[in-house]
């Protein structure tokens, strides 16, 4: 898989990530490269092998429906870059 | 429009439109916790009260779920009459917002925790099945409020990781009518179960409604619009008009429609498409590595089964085979749990069918008329059934009984109460009666006369005059049987 | 110079338990050394004051029962500290000061442990040189242009130079015990599920476990015991019973059966890697362990895999800093997407970047089943290979790496070369086993270089043992010159 600037420009999109024209033939350079040694996972044949769920084969363990978190706004707000006294403030949202 | 022959199409200029409506039912599952943290889930608190380290995703926060929005996922599963899955998976669904605090959902995709299932709507003209695709948990997210500060949008992450079931139904519903039909017929189910209370003013409940347009006759789909949460049934109603005369028109003009998310604008009533999920498509789904498989025993479902509540379908026909009530009677009285309970306690204590007709007529009505749930009404169960009973006994007559309705209302009292002080007992004694109707009789001799000679009308005059002379209170049965037999004579 | 500080935490330990040492007088040594070290740059930050109260306060009420009775301890600065930065070797936590504590740190506080600073990182632990920290590269005090290993390049760094008596890191792909290998110390990855992941960032949920970093295998011991443990915060936490790892440790190791994967000499490998391992296996064997043959035929596809599932599941892990909650924020942009591209475009890293942008695509519509699903395949092939080998051996022995420190600025360029440094450690955690990188030899510059011990599911003790009883008979000796005081 050969990964060009519009694909970078795509996942980039998707990532929420802004990649400067520059960088981004330096990346599409390194990206095909990590995908090249990647896709030796095609050599194998894996048609019958079930995907890994999980490493523990325990099942999910679940608590109880008690109320012992939140009311903590002040701790919550104080490291946000832009906050008033209730909310966290971010720039308009266009919907 | 006739009502009892399905006829909901949407005519174009050249063709007749069948609308095909599928459902996703975002219900908040009814939990004192968050699905994954230990944060209140209680409406209208303080923004940003309500929020722990996990719903807010701090770094290194991580995922525990809440054991009661399992059990009341399974719960609403079987009261959907679906299969519940033994395995099933939480996966990420991954997208940037600004109420989204990790930057993705907890929610599952392709191992739901519950599969298919069925609902019955009772539509006028006849049953209908509509078929559920499938039910899976999921986190909220939180509240973006836009219209507090003209340059910024604030945030308050209260709702965010409040436990939802996606509630999935197939492409089977035809009309508004049926749209309303099925999400009343879900709300009803969730509320017997205590699974969601399915109050739409504080978005427990709401709905994405997908809508396409077909000519009838076809038998292919055509594309589908999302219109997202929608957050009341008259809205829904409205989106979908909308949205399928906007398909009708744009196929008749020989255009494509695009496969798309919209808004309902509920200002403008109309729908839009929806900017900011343009890109949003692509959710990148992969299993929480955070969670491991859910897996359920069956000792569990069939506990929970064991425990279920009857639901609105097996009561309705108990009700018409226990209490011999007709489909539209017995569907009013099911269709909220209190009711029943109200209606059925009524019944054992008086007249089942007499209990019925007041129910429906004049406690609904004022009930209605004031606003109060039944659980709130002035009249108890116990009174209203005395009230039935004396009617259906003869101690009072319908017109009386309204009256004595009204008192109680304001009261609160017991109807025998009422009836005895305001001396509104039915005057029943034929000895009585008669000494009153004789001495009507004797004092209009010239009527009586024209009445003999076949002026018949004249017999309501007499029983006006009854009626008048004994307050009200003459029994018109026997006043008419009594007035009858003198005349005659 | 103080010798005291060069010792190792068990003879700390027993210092303070004979009172010999208070806790505040260790924690002094510490720091004057920390503060002419600087060079190294293996701290980001410190919290003397912080030490010195707590070391105070041991010292009038010692309870000298606890693991770690008032020994002052650095950790990766990947674990949230209340109260104190914690940055993950980013940018865009550079100013973030939690509010909580993880839980493995805090089983540490409640033996007896006191928090000296926080250690140098590769950015989101995302590196094998930490040369992907924000706060710039560590130094290797093996020798000063040569790169300490990664992701916890700063904590292998501090530990070999004597700025803290033992430390913990997490490791991903290899990232506690690569950088042991290179600074000649232990480096142990506990079984997945063992030790608390809460509050310490992410990197990839699936594969992430602290583990402690030590200069004995007895010292390992005693970290892990203080550190593991249970935690119902925690989905992925094991349910067991706490172990005396430290008590149990037994240098008998007769009848063993140690496996020797042949998937494990690979092309190009420096011939003394080789000589290493066969050292390693001739000391097992005189001790009386059964050396065996044996293959884990998809070692090969390891790598590959791990860079399809770790950064995936980054991608999504990363998320959450939008700029929003915490942390840093662009001042540029227009409306809320603009604010995030530019936040996570000016607030991350280039590895990071990259990795976030690997595991966006692989889990991509159309791309999905091809990687991803890919992956999770072949991961479930290569547990397959462990679980089935485990019935026949009790532990595997291979090198820890493909070759001792390298150059700073060496790799930088070539990302392939840098991942190929995780070749034998990855498998691991692929499988979710435990594996402890003990030191066996310098190889001609004099660089140390390191074996790795993988043993079956919660079976920790047991290679501790190895480690234990091969240490023993090694006589390996780690040369540090303190170069850079």
């Amino acid at each position: 898989m050969s990964i060009d600037k519009d694909k970078i420009k795509h996942i980039s999109k998707l990532a929420r990530i802004s990649i400067d024209s520059k960088k981004s033939d330096t990346l599409a350079k390194d990206l095909t490269s990590i995908f090249k040694f990647i896709e030796q996972l095609n050599e194998l044949n894996t048609d019958k092998v079930e995907p890994l769920s999980s490493i523990l084969n325990t099942p999910l363990r679940a608590r109880e429906d008690k109320i012992n978190d939140g009311k903590i706004r002040e701790k919550i707000l104080e490291n946000s870059p832009k906050k008033n006294e209730e909310f966290f403030v971010v720039p308009k949202v266009i919907e | 429009m006739s009502k009892d022959k399905f006829e909901y199409f949407i005519k174009g200029e050249k063709n007749k439109y069948e609308v095909i409506i599928g459902l996703e039912v975002h219900a908040q599952v009814s939990s004192n916790s968050k699905l994954f943290s230990g944060s209140a889930t209680k409406f209208g608190a303080e923004p940003n009260s309500q929020v722990s380290l996990i719903d807010s995703a701090f770094p290194g926060m991580l995922p525990v779920i809440n054991k009661e929005c399992i059990n009341q996922a399974i719960r609403t599963g079987l009261g959907l009459n679906a299969k519940i899955n033994n395995n099933s998976v939480f996966d990420r669904k991954n997208y940037f917002y600004a109420d989204l605090p990790q930057g993705y959902q907890i929610s599952q995709y392709k191992n739901p925790i519950v599969g298919e299932g069925k609902v019955l709507l009772d539509m006028p003209y006849g049953s209908k099945e509509i078929g559920i695709e499938r039910l899976h948990l999921e986190q909220d997210a939180g509240k973006s409020i836009h219209d507090m500060d003209p340059s910024s949008t604030y945030v308050d992450l209260n709702r965010s990781g409040i436990a939802l079931m996606e509630i999935v139904s197939k492409p089977d519903l035809r009309s508004p009518e049926e749209v309303n039909a099925y999400i009343k017929k879900l709300r009803t189910i969730m509320r017997y179960l205590g699974t969601c209370d399915g109050n739409m003013q504080e978005g427990s409940l709401r709905a994405d409604v997908n809508v396409s347009v077909r000519k009838v006759g076809d038998k292919n789909f055509g594309t589908r619009c999302e219109i997202k949460n929608v957050n009341s049934i008259k809205f829904m109603q409205m989106a979908i008009e909308y949205e399928a005369k906007r398909q009708v028109e744009l196929l008749d003009e020989g255009k494509k429609i695009e496969q798309e998310t919209r808004l309902f604008d509920t200002k403008k009533n109309e729908t839009r498409s929806m900017r900011s999920k343009e890109d949003a498509h692509d959710y990148r789904y992969f299993p929480d590595p955070d969670l491991l498989p859910l897996k359920i025993e069956q000792k569990l479902i069939d506990d929970l089964k064991k425990n279920l509540p009857e639901l609105p379908d097996n009561k309705k026909e108990r009700f018409m085979s226990d209490y011999e009530l007709n489909s539209y009677e017995a569907n009013v009285l099911v269709s909220e749990k209190e009711i029943s309970n109200y209606y059925e306690e009524v019944a054992k204590l008086s007249d089942k069918k007499l209990a019925a007709t007041w129910m429906m007529g004049d406690l609904f009505a004022m009930l209605n008329d004031k606003g109060l749930n039944i659980s709130k009404s002035p009249i108890s169960a116990k009174n209203f059934a005395e009230l039935v009973q004396s009617i259906k006994s003869g101690e009072i007559s319908g017109r009386i009984a309204k009256e004595v309705f009204e008192l109680m209302v304001e009261s609160g009292d017991n109807p025998k109460k009422i009836i005895k002080s305001k001396g509104m007992k039915q005057l029943s004694d034929p000895k009585e009666l008669e000494k009153i109707i004789n001495e009507i009789l004797t004092k209009n001799k010239d009527k009586v006369d024209q009445y003999k000679s076949g002026k018949e009308k004249l017999f309501g005059f007499f029983v006006g005059q009854v009626m008048k002379q004994s307050g009200g209170k003459a029994n018109p049965q026997l006043t008419n049987d009594i007035l009858k037999k003198l005349l005659k004579g | 110079m103080s010798e005291i500080i060069k010792k190792n935490l068990s003879e700390i330990i027993d210092l303070i338990k004979k009172k010999e040492i208070k806790s505040e007088e260790l924690a002094n040594l510490y720091i004057d050394k920390i503060n002419k070290s600087k060079k190294l740059n293996s701290y980001i930050t410190t919290c003397f004051e912080h030490t010195i109260k707590k070391s105070k306060e041991f010292d009038e009420k010692p309870n000298f029962n606890s693991l770690l009775p008032g020994v002052p301890l650095a950790v990766k600065d990947l674990f949230c500290t209340n109260g104190f930065k914690t940055t993950a070797g980013s940018k865009m936590l550079e100013n973030f000061i939690p509010k909580y504590e993880s839980t493995v740190t805090e089983n540490l506080w409640k033996e007896g442990a006191i928090l000296l600073g926080k250690l140098n990182c590769d950015e989101y632990a995302m590196g094998s040189s930490n040369e992907t920290s924000y706060f710039g590269n560590v130094i290797n005090p093996i020798a000063k242009d040569t790169v300490p290993g990664g992701s916890s390049g700063g904590s292998a760094s501090a530990l070999v130079a004597d700025l803290t008596p033992a430390t913990i890191g997490t490791d991903t792909g290899g990232s506690i015990r690569q950088p042991a290998s290179f600074t000649g110390t232990v480096g142990l990855k506990p079984t997945y599920g063992l030790c608390s992941r809460w509050g310490i960032v992410a990197f990839a949920s699936s594969l992430d476990q602290a583990g402690p970093m030590t200069k004995s295998v007895k010292d390992c011991s005693i970290m892990l015991e203080a550190m593991a443990g249970f935690d119902n915060k925690d989905s992925t936490s094991i349910e067991k019973k706490k172990e005396n790892y430290s008590k149990n440790l037994k240098t008998d190791i007769k009848g063993l059966k140690i496996g020797i994967p042949k998937e494990y000499r690979v092309e190009n490998m420096p011939k003394e890697i080789d000589e290493l391992w066969n050292k390693g296996k001739s000391i097992l064997k005189d001790l009386g362990a059964d050396i065996i043959d044996i293959s884990l035929p998809h070692t090969k596809y390891a790598l590959p895999t791990y860079y399809i599932v770790a950064p995936a599941e980054a991608s999504s892990n990363l998320a959450r800093y939008d700029g929003v909650k915490y942390g840093y924020r662009s001042s540029k942009g227009n409306d809320l997407i603009e604010m995030y591209e530019n936040t996570r475009s000016e607030g991350f890293g280039d590895e990071v970047k990259r990795r976030i942008l690997i595991g966006t695509y692989v889990l991509s519509s159309g791309y999905y089943d091809a990687y991803y699903l890919k992956a999770q395949k072949v991961r479930q092939l290569i547990k397959k290979d462990f679980d089935e080998n485990f019935g026949k051996v009790d532990a595997i022995l291979t090198p820890s790496t493909p070759s001792s420190a390298f150059k700073i600025g060496e790799k930088t360029n070539d990302p392939i070369s840098m991942y190929l440094n995780d070749i034998f450690t990855v498998p691991v955690n692929l499988a979710g086993l435990p594996a402890i990188s003990v030191p066996a030899g310098l190889d001609k510059k004099g660089y140390p270089l390191g074996l790795q011990l993988i043993g079956k599911t919660l079976d920790e003790q047991n290679i501790l043992n190895v480690a234990y009883a091969f240490e023993k008979n090694c006589n390996f000796k780690n040369e540090i010159k303190n170069w850079w005081l």
